[in-house]
């Protein structure tokens, strides 16, 4: 007799997620719902000037306040906290949690108030006087490389953070040029396409906002800290250094955290604050922050100039390309800042067969926010870039622009294929992907749509976009946290399954996949396996979530965990069912001779047994607790192609969104009900980004869009029906084949969003529009006599 | 210090309190249901909205004074006897939500909405969730959701 | 995101609200759904003293209709505007532009009387209430009186209201050849320009127009330039095209932000000044045609 597996497969299947119920019902526990006894608030005083002198700062009147239980300065703070530390190699100004000197952004801290609750946290703060000396505020960036019209480091001449960075064919390892194959390439060119493009400033608006409570323990000398972070690992080793403590004497946990889209990587001035304030105070502290505080305080994303030039053959065949960024980081480096739109350089290639990239980046201070990771983080903009300058080409050559894109692909022989740029691209096949999505849309029947409203004198345009992604962050080269991920698992005493993951999520599901992962891999229940994360006292170690790296890297670390801890409970199976562990099935929450299921032990037998071996298999140690660190050998690649359809009000200018068809290829999916949720949600960052958002500052550095009721987040009615298609090319790079998915969405919908733009105006005789698309810069278009 | 008296998922609750205190922060801090979230400080997120006498409104734009004599409901207080309201068990089923943040007002929302609705079409949906925002979702699978429920009638 | 420290008092009546107004010596201020005024707050932006609460004062909300005139209470939530069965038979231009403002929940709680006091230069509700020469009903220690809604908004978040008086009704005609036509502010939601306009349609001719405008300035104000181009002319597009043309002509000061240019808005103002129109022109039509229900479904079985 045979027994059919009663389990199903879990791996490719839309399991429902293990987080929801907790947070459907209102039960689950975000950094502002730790409670401590005596714990006090603290609440920070911000510059709204965007650069100045501090005269004088008089926290008198605060400090007397009842219920206050002490303001730091600037200069006090120092006295607890040296500069912060950043993430990447670029050298950088000293970067203090709250300003000693000099404010050099609106929202730069000034002072701290530590009071009984955030009330009067909130009160002492408007008693806190301060006197600044204004300096001249630092906001276009092309004028800051002339260091116009100030300086705001003065180690840094003309306010460049990176001064240039050369990339592309001809460039060394030693960073020498030479560019006689690009010059050739655009000596050749039959034509050229030239256009400057703003890929604009974002706000990243996770919809918590941030927060912290820090609780140093004097009787311990020890230190936890609950913040809304994507690494929890990250700020552990930040916060021991900052406050001379070992790691082993922090524990960092990230609770509940309600999103992050990158702009929670960072460690934050409020992180290390509220730890030392509690540390010097010997009392728990809490910092919330308000959301007109995170427009300032959080950092924002993208802002990256780029000026393109494409040269091509008539048939439009790409024979090279230029790319000159100039990145407006802000006031300061955070910690992943200056490496940001190294990313951009690094996917300049794009999908495309280019045979001379030269790409540089120069990365500029100004009296900003400070930029990081949104969201993307660099690839967006390249693939914006890139794919803009195939459609103008398109346009010039009146050419479809599914066909330009198809005769510039690289091929799908060509893999693992290495970029000018320098990437690996691991596994692609581009082609598949456009005709997916030009079938799925019904590119031709759309055109003719089109064309049939244009009759009709309404403004409707396509757009298409290809893009290519660098997911599944790693190896340790190429991060200076290290590019791997860990996993452990452990068979429980009762048979159930206790993993831990430093891929420490904030809305991925990771406690869902990697459940159906350890579940399939066990032959056991879901129901029977728990996904630890977040908190570093639980989990060894970690890196954390970024990069759409969880599934590839973390993943990988717990499916490879997993087949240590399998591979040692089969010899304790074996020695029970005195069989040989190759000859062993895992199933039904069974563990059975192969062929002879009767001899089934329980997976809680098996794992009684090895806690208490009696007796103990030749070479076996008790017990069934495995980890594995997973160091990827390269990133992943994922890819696909976004098709839009728009139309524009002649009157108004107003664009509405009327398709959006993505195909996207992220190798094998674990879960295609999440995977939808992410490509869903980058979707509509992406269309977010080309359609309402923009972060704006005036003249004088002040931020006119300090909130929701002036940065426009997109709403349930700015979108139709999403309509979602896939191909799956999997990925060599780790034994599961998935990519990554994160990021995906935001890449090719921006571009393909604002081709169809162009291609409604196209009557106009417009080529190229800046983001965002404001009614009004469309209007000017239709209008132009009137502009 | 005012006195109120409101009755949040069916239990009277008795306190003084400064008149300033946002209704969200004397559910959240006072009465320790946490499941009300702040998203915002300009009434545009919904992050905090909750039912008062029946009708979604957003909790940190109002007083708890103002609230005295109401009756609130909170998403800790939808589920009955232990078993999902229908909007929960749509948005679990559907994969309506991601943080999980903006879930409890959004649901909140919904539940004003199919009050109103039953039967909404997928437009009145995202007119009805118009009050608030989801920066994970893309809000696809949150109709998604509200269509499961509004299905299950 | 916390208001600074205030002393609230809930008033009981219209007379206890006016004398609690009037014995604060202008320290307090009104608050009915308090959606104009708490955030503000929250900003600090507004510290007022002391808080007055009139939503539960027993008659101060509700919509009915006397005498063929529509009063609507103060207190009445732009919810129970956008879904009342009366406004949407015989003034549907009201219930349209409650239901155009804001979100639901915020359609809960603001109110009618919030937003005309509060007179926020991109508010819906003013646009409307000119375009239906609407009389607004205050009271005061001295007693009643009642401002012309033309005579009303005097300049930015500034009205025809002493600090002591409270806004009680609006009352007016209903004017079923009516439309508002609004050009959202995509963040915010508001008004980048906003327009109301009322047809008084006798035998297939305009016999008088009337038009509001929000959005475009520092206060809402009537286009009269428009009004006077429509009366007597022939109830067609083209007479209405040709009116809408010069609306906005005679602004002399026109907002401008990062959301739209003086230019800009000054454009858009004839744009939607035509929508509005257009939509008074059809429901002209459809009158004579027979009347339509049409709108929101009002709320029927509770749902839970």
């Amino acid at each position: 007799m045979t027994t059919t597996p009663i389990l199903p497969k879990l791996v490719g299947q839309r399991v429902k997620r293990r987080e929801d119920p907790r947070l459907i019902q209102g039960r689950a526990t975000y950094v502002d719902d730790v409670t401590l006894p005596g714990m006090q608030h603290l609440f920070f005083k911000r510059s709204d000037i965007a650069h100045g002198r501090i005269r004088r700062i008089d926290a008198s009147a605060a400090q007397a306040m009842e219920g206050v239980e002490a303001v730091f300065t600037g200069a006090e703070i120092a006295e607890l906290l040296g500069p912060m530390p950043i993430g990447t190699p670029y050298s950088s100004p000293a970067h203090r949690a709250v300003a000693v000197d000099v404010v050099r952004y609106v929202g730069d801290p000034v002072a701290v108030v530590v009071a009984r609750d955030r009330y009067v946290a909130r009160d002492a703060a408007d008693a806190i006087v301060v006197d600044y000396e204004p300096l001249p505020a630092v906001v276009d960036p092309e004028l800051a490389m002339k260091g116009q019209p100030t300086v705001i480091h003065p180690e840094f001449p003309n306010n460049l953070a990176v001064a240039l960075v050369p990339s592309g064919t001809g460039v060394d390892a030693a960073g020498k040029v030479d560019d006689s194959a690009i010059d050739k390439a655009f000596a050749a060119a039959e034509v050229v396409i030239s256009q400057r493009m703003v890929n604009q400033r974002l706000a990243p608006c996770a919809i918590e906002p941030r927060g912290v409570v820090a609780h140093y323990e004097l009787g311990k000398g020890s230190m936890t800290i609950w913040s809304s972070t994507q690494n929890p690992h990250i700020l552990r080793t930040f916060i021991a250094a900052l406050n001379g403590l070992g790691q082993d004497q922090v524990r960092a946990i990230a609770p509940e955290v309600g999103g992050g889209f990158g702009s929670k990587i960072n460690i934050y001035a409020e992180d290390y604050v509220a730890s030392a304030i509690s540390k010097r105070l010997g009392v728990p502290v809490k910092w919330i922050e308000d959301r007109s505080e995170a427009f300032v305080a959080t950092t924002h994303g993208r802002d990256i100039l780029g000026y393109v030039d494409l040269a091509a053959k008539r048939d439009g065949t790409v024979l090279g390309l230029k790319l000159r960024l100039i990145a407006d980081v802000g006031a300061y480096n955070m910690l992943l800042t200056a490496a940001i739109p190294t990313l951009t350089l690094l996917m300049a290639n794009a999908t495309y067969r280019i045979p001379a990239v030269r790409a540089t980046l120069t990365e500029v201070f100004t009296n900003k926010t400070p930029t990081d990771a949104y969201r993307g983080a660099g690839r967006p903009e390249a693939t914006y870039f890139v794919e803009r300058a195939m459609d103008m080409l398109a346009q010039e050559l009146k050419m479809d622009p599914a066909d330009v894109r198809r005769r510039n692909f690289i091929q799908p022989h060509e893999f693992p294929f290495t970029t000018q740029t320098g990437a690996v691209y691991d596994s692609g096949d581009y082609e598949k992907a456009l005709n997916t999505a030009l079938e799925a849309a019904g590119w031709d029947r759309l055109k003719a749509e089109r064309d049939a409203a244009r009759a009709q004198g309404r403004l409707v345009g396509l757009g298409l976009s290809m893009y290519v992604e660098v997911c599944g962050l790693g190896p340790s080269s190429s991060l200076p946290t290290g590019g791997w991920e860990h996993g452990q698992v452990t068979i429980e005493r009762d048979g159930r399954i206790s993993a831990t993951t430093g891929a420490s999520p904030h809305g991925q599901g990771n406690e869902t996949t990697f459940a159906q992962m350890l579940a399939d891999q066990f032959g056991v229940p879901i129901e029977h396996v728990t996904i630890h994360h977040g908190d570093t006292a639980v989990v060894k170690q970690g890196v954390g979530t970024f990069g759409s790296r969880s599934q590839a890297v973390g993943g990988t670390a717990l499916h490879m965990a997993g087949g240590k801890v399998k591979t040692k409970m089969a010899r304790f199976a074996a020695a029970l069912l005195e069989a040989h562990e190759a000859d062993l099935v895992f199933e039904n929450g069974r563990i059975a001779v192969k062929g002879a299921p009767a001899s089934a032990k329980s997976f809680a037998e098996v794992a009684a047994f090895a806690y208490v071996p009696v007796p103990l298999p030749e070479g076996l140690e008790p017990g069934l607790s495995e980890e594995a660190f997973f160091e990827p050998a390269n990133n992943t690649y994922p890819f696909g192609c976004h098709i839009s359809m728009i139309e524009i009000d002649r009157d108004t200018g107003e664009p509405t969104l009327l398709k959006l068809v993505a195909v996207d290829d992220a190798g094998n999916l674990i879960n295609p009900l999440i995977v939808e949720g992410q490509i869903h949600g980058g979707l509509a960052q992406g269309i977010g980004q080309a359609l309402v958002e923009e972060v704006v500052y005036g003249e004088d550095g002040q931020l006119l869009t300090g909130s929701f009721m002036d940065y426009a987040l997109p709403r349930a009615t700015d979108f139709p029906r999403f309509e979602l298609h896939g191909c799956v090319t999997p990925t060599p790079v780790n034994p599961l084949g998935a990519k990554g998915v994160g990021e995906a969405g935001t890449l090719g919908s921006t571009p393909c969003v604002v081709a169809a733009a162009v291609d409604a105006l196209s009557g106009f005789g417009v080529r190229h529009i800046d983001l965002m698309l404001r009614p009004e810069k469309l209007w000017r278009i239709i209008h132009g006599g009137q502009a | 210090m005012a006195q109120v008296s409101i009755a949040v998922n069916g239990k009277v609750r008795r306190a003084d309190v400064e008149p300033r205190l946002l209704l969200v922060h004397f559910l959240r801090e006072q009465l320790r249901l946490t499941g009300t979230h702040v998203g915002c400080d300009t009434s545009q997120c919904g992050a905090c909205t909750v039912l008062i006498d029946g009708r979604s409104a957003k909790s940190c734009t109002l007083f708890a004074v103002q609230a005295d004599g109401s009756e609130i409901t909170t998403i800790e207080g939808l589920a009955r006897d232990g078993e999902l309201h229908p909007l929960q068990q749509g948005f679990w089923e559907e994969h309506g939500l991601q943080c999980g943040y903006c879930t409890p007002g959004m649901i909140m929302a919904a539940v004003t909405l199919l009050n109103d609705t039953p039967k909404p079409t997928e437009q009145q949906i995202r007119e009805g969730i118009a009050g608030n925002f989801c920066r994970c979702t893309g809000y696809q699978h949150i109709v998604n959701a509200i269509q499961h429920a509004a299905g299950k009638r | 995101m916390i208001p600074t420290p205030f002393d609230y008092a809930r008033a009981t009546s219209l007379d206890d609200a006016v004398a609690k107004l009037k014995a604060s010596g202008g320290r307090a201020k009104l608050i009915a759904g308090g959606h104009s005024l708490v955030p503000l707050m929250k900003f600090r932006l507004s510290e007022p003293a002391a808080l007055i609460d009139i939503a539960r004062i027993p008659g101060l909300s509700g919509i009915r209709e006397q005498e063929g005139r529509i009063h609507i209470g103060a207190g009445t939530v732009h919810h129970d505007v956008a879904s009342s069965a009366l406004l949407r038979d015989k003034c549907p231009v009201v219930a349209d532009t409650a239901a155009q403002i804001g979100d639901p929940q915020v359609r809960h709680r603001g109110t009618l009387g919030g937003s005309l006091a509060h007179a926020d230069p991109a508010a819906d509700y003013p646009a409307v209430v000119l375009a239906l020469d609407a009389d607004i009903h205050l009271k005061g220690p001295k007693g009643w009186r009642v401002v012309k809604a033309s005579d009303f908004f005097k300049d930015l978040f500034t009205v025809d209201m002493e600090a002591d008086e409270i806004i009680v009704s609006v009352q007016f005609a209903p004017v079923r050849a009516a439309a508002y036509a609004k050009l959202h502010q995509r963040a915010s939601r508001y008004a980048i320009v906003g327009v109301a306009a009322a047809l008084d349609v006798s035998g297939g001719r305009v016999e008088s127009a009337r038009v509001g405008l929000t959005g475009a300035g520092s206060h809402a104000t009537r286009l009269t330039a428009v009004e006077q181009a429509l009366a007597g002319q022939p109830l067609t597009p083209a007479a209405i095209g040709a009116a809408a043309e010069r609306a906005g002509a005679g602004l002399t000061h026109v907002n401008a932000d990062i959301h739209a240019s003086e230019d800009y808005r000054r454009a858009m103002v004839p744009v939607f000044t035509r929508r509005a129109l257009e939509g008074a022109l059809r429901r002209a039509t459809a009158s004579t045609a027979g009347r339509q229900r049409s709108g929101p479904s009002s709320s029927g079985t509770r749902w839970r």
